[in-house]
């Protein structure tokens, strides 16, 4: 006769759910690698300049002592600048490495090198450089200093990959939730499951759930291909931006089943699909900082849950922040999913 | 009753199936079937009237009650593609409180050697068995099958009567739509025919077949038209109907009425091009009761 305990609804919808993505091929690739390549081609386009050059800014160097030793190294290009200019082209990433010459009181001169811990040129730099001046013996100039300068998000890449990120969660969660219901809804499928007594919010949650099983391999599929080919780091708590993750994802859950709760047909849904995530595309900064826009329209930009999420990851990734700084976005974002989430339920057509 | 805009799809339908029968809606597309067992399966709600299911009515507070004690076949419901025949059950399974354990649900649909086998790659019969254990792992009290065996080849068709006759043998009601006559005689013990939203006859497919009160059907083409009052009026014929150029007589002495037709024929100097005549069958009480083929729509 009947089973003793079969398991719950919720986790088998769930279950289900999950492994209808992974064997949809296209969708993997939409989710995982789509947004790899894009970080990998935008990243390589807005590269200030070729890898192989260490580009190093000399700051007064009267003797042309530590110019020469420097240009003696093959993989440096060595540039006298006046100090302002240096700082400049450095914040612009246009230099790796700035050294700053000192002369001592009594002849004892000797450089502190200013650089950015963050950037992997930069890193790289600085060897190059402690080894044309300290390498042979006796040591050539003292390196007196080393100033650590962290300018986040400095780079295009830097600003670039929490955004792909952003993207990805909105983009993933909408189409790939809209399209399953509204699938689901043609081939009659919601219809059978209304005719059980299936809990229908169990079926809506199963979508935010699965979402959830991915969100971990998506997020990480981004930020690892940025952090190991462009030295994109987490600068704040691996664990906020997990947070801001799975409450983004969350939002992004919401507004796919609100748009997917009526359109009867595929067309339909990704007509809606587009008019709701174009308009974030365009303004909430993923491409390019929202604060191009005219001022006036900041309050308005930052209310889309888009911006919200990048603003967050933004935070976290770049600028190192903690939980409270991601507070009001998480709010947005909370706010956004939970009332997607409940008119979704309240408007879902099952027929 | 249940109106679609302009549209009244069912109306003055009055109908009882009792516990362990097999009731057969039987009607042509569009005769308003699928509205009907909608309405009892509660996935439509009616305008007007009101229907009770194992004493219970649609909207009461009973409906998850409901849901757990009945089965549903859909038409044409297409289960995700990706998923197994055995994911595709033992998601089903889980809606439900009590009921069949997965695996025995599997063979008993004949399933068992495609258990592991993407629903996306099943034949049309096996999709239809896949669907019928989908409703039978509720090990429901009552069956909803909306025309269970429409585009499916025979063979198939007579494993999903196998099945339903295994249902019913258990003790389990069942509430069929068809549009085929050989289903609703073989599988019903009672038959409502169904016309544009209406009950038009309703009795057991005997009784319905009897009430012709012909003991064979004729059915001919001619060269040319003949008069229907003159082949009504032969001896030993009850009625006479034509559509689409052939005639249907209802014959209640077919050893009277095959002469008498010969010779009208041959009087009339008209050839004839094919005859046929076979004992008489649902389909012939739906064209009695309404001039049509039930395949005509």
């Amino acid at each position: 006769m009947g089973e003793a305990s079969p398991s719950h609804p919720l986790l088998e919808l769930t279950r289900a759910r999950v492994l209808e993505f992974v064997r949809e091929r296209e969708a993997v690739f939409w989710v995982f690698v789509f947004p790899v390549l894009l970080a990998l081609a935008l990243g390589v386009a807005f590269r200030v300049r070729p890898v192989e050059k260490l580009r190093v800014g000399v700051v007064g160097d009267e003797g042309g002592q530590v110019t020469a030793a420097l240009r003696a190294a093959a993989d440096l290009e060595v540039v006298l600048l006046p100090d302002g200019e240096a700082e400049q082209q450095r914040r612009a990433g246009k230099l790796d490495l700035t050294v700053l010459c000192q002369r001592g009181e009594g002849g004892e001169g000797g450089v502190r090198l200013r650089l950015d811990p963050t950037r992997p040129e930069s890193r790289t730099a600085r060897l190059a450089v402690r080894e044309a001046l300290g390498g042979s013996t006796p040591t050539l100039v003292p390196i007196l200093a080393e100033e650590r300068v962290t300018a986040p998000g400095s780079r295009y890449i830097d600003f670039l990959v929490p955004g792909l990120v952003g993207l990805n969660l909105m983009g993933s969660g909408m189409w790939g939730i809209g399209f399953s219901v509204v699938v689901a809804r043609t081939r009659k499928l919601l219809k059978r499951l209304a005719a059980t007594p299936m809990r229908r919010s169990h079926y809506l949650l199963s979508f935010a759930l699965s979402r959830l099983a991915f969100l971990v391999l998506e997020v990480a599929a981004v930020v690892g291909f940025g952090w190991v080919v462009f030295g994109v780091g987490v600068e704040g708590p691996l664990a906020v931006l997990a947070l801001v993750c799975l409450v983004g994802a969350l939002c992004f859950a919401g507004l796919g089943l609100l748009v997917a709760a009526r359109p009867r047909s595929i067309e339909a849904v990704s007509g809606w699909l587009n008019l709701v995530m174009l308009p974030m595309w365009l303004l909430s900064g993923t491409f390019f900082s929202y604060e191009r826009f005219p001022a006036v329209t900041h309050g308005a930009i930052r209310a889309l849950p888009l911006t919200a999420l990048n603003d967050a990851l933004r935070a976290v990734m770049n600028r190192g922040v903690g939980l409270t700084a991601t507070l009001p976005q998480l709010a947005v974002l909370g706010l956004w999913g939970i009332a997607s989430f409940v008119v979704a339920v309240r408007i879902f057509r099952w027929q | 009753m249940k109106r679609f805009g302009e549209v009244t799809a069912v109306a003055h339908l009055d109908l009882e199936v009792q516990r362990g029968e097999c009731f057969a809606l039987l009607g042509p597309n569009g005769a308003g079937k699928t509205t009907t067992v909608e309405i009892l399966e509660g996935l439509q709600r009616q305008d007007a009237g009101s229907a009770e299911l194992l004493g219970h009515r649609w909207g009461e507070g009973h409906d998850l009650e409901l849901r757990q004690r009945i089965g549903v076949q859909l038409q044409d419901t297409q289960l995700g593609e990706r998923l197994t025949v055995f994911e595709t059950v033992r998601l089903f399974r889980s809606f439900y409180a009590r009921g069949r354990e997965v695996n025995e649900t599997i063979a008993l649909v004949g399933l068992t050697e495609k258990r592991h086998a993407r629903v996306g790659k099943l034949s049309g019969g096996q999709k239809q068995r896949l669907a019928l254990a989908c409703a039978l792992v509720a090990q429901p009290e009552i069956l909803f099958l909306d025309e269970p065996t429409t585009g499916l080849d025979p063979q198939a068709r007579l494993q999903i009567w196998g099945l339903v006759e295994r249902f019913r043998s258990e003790g389990g009601t069942v509430l069929l739509t068809t549009h085929y006559m050989e289903e609703a005689a073989r599988l019903a013990d009672r038959v409502a025919i169904m016309d544009h939203g209406r009950i038009i006859a309703l009795d057991t497919p005997a009784h319905l077949v009897a009430s012709l009160g012909a003991e064979q059907i004729v059915e001919f083409e001619a060269a040319g038209p003949l008069p229907l009052e003159r082949l009504a009026a032969l001896p030993g014929v009850r009625a006479a109907t034509r559509r689409n150029g052939t005639s249907t007589l209802e014959v209640a002495a077919i050893g009277e009425a095959l002469p008498a037709l010969l010779a009208e024929l041959q009087r009339f100097g008209v050839g004839i091009e094919s005859l046929r005549t076979h004992q008489p069958t649902l389909e012939d009480v739906f064209i009695r009761l309404t001039g049509r083929a039930l395949r005509d729509g």
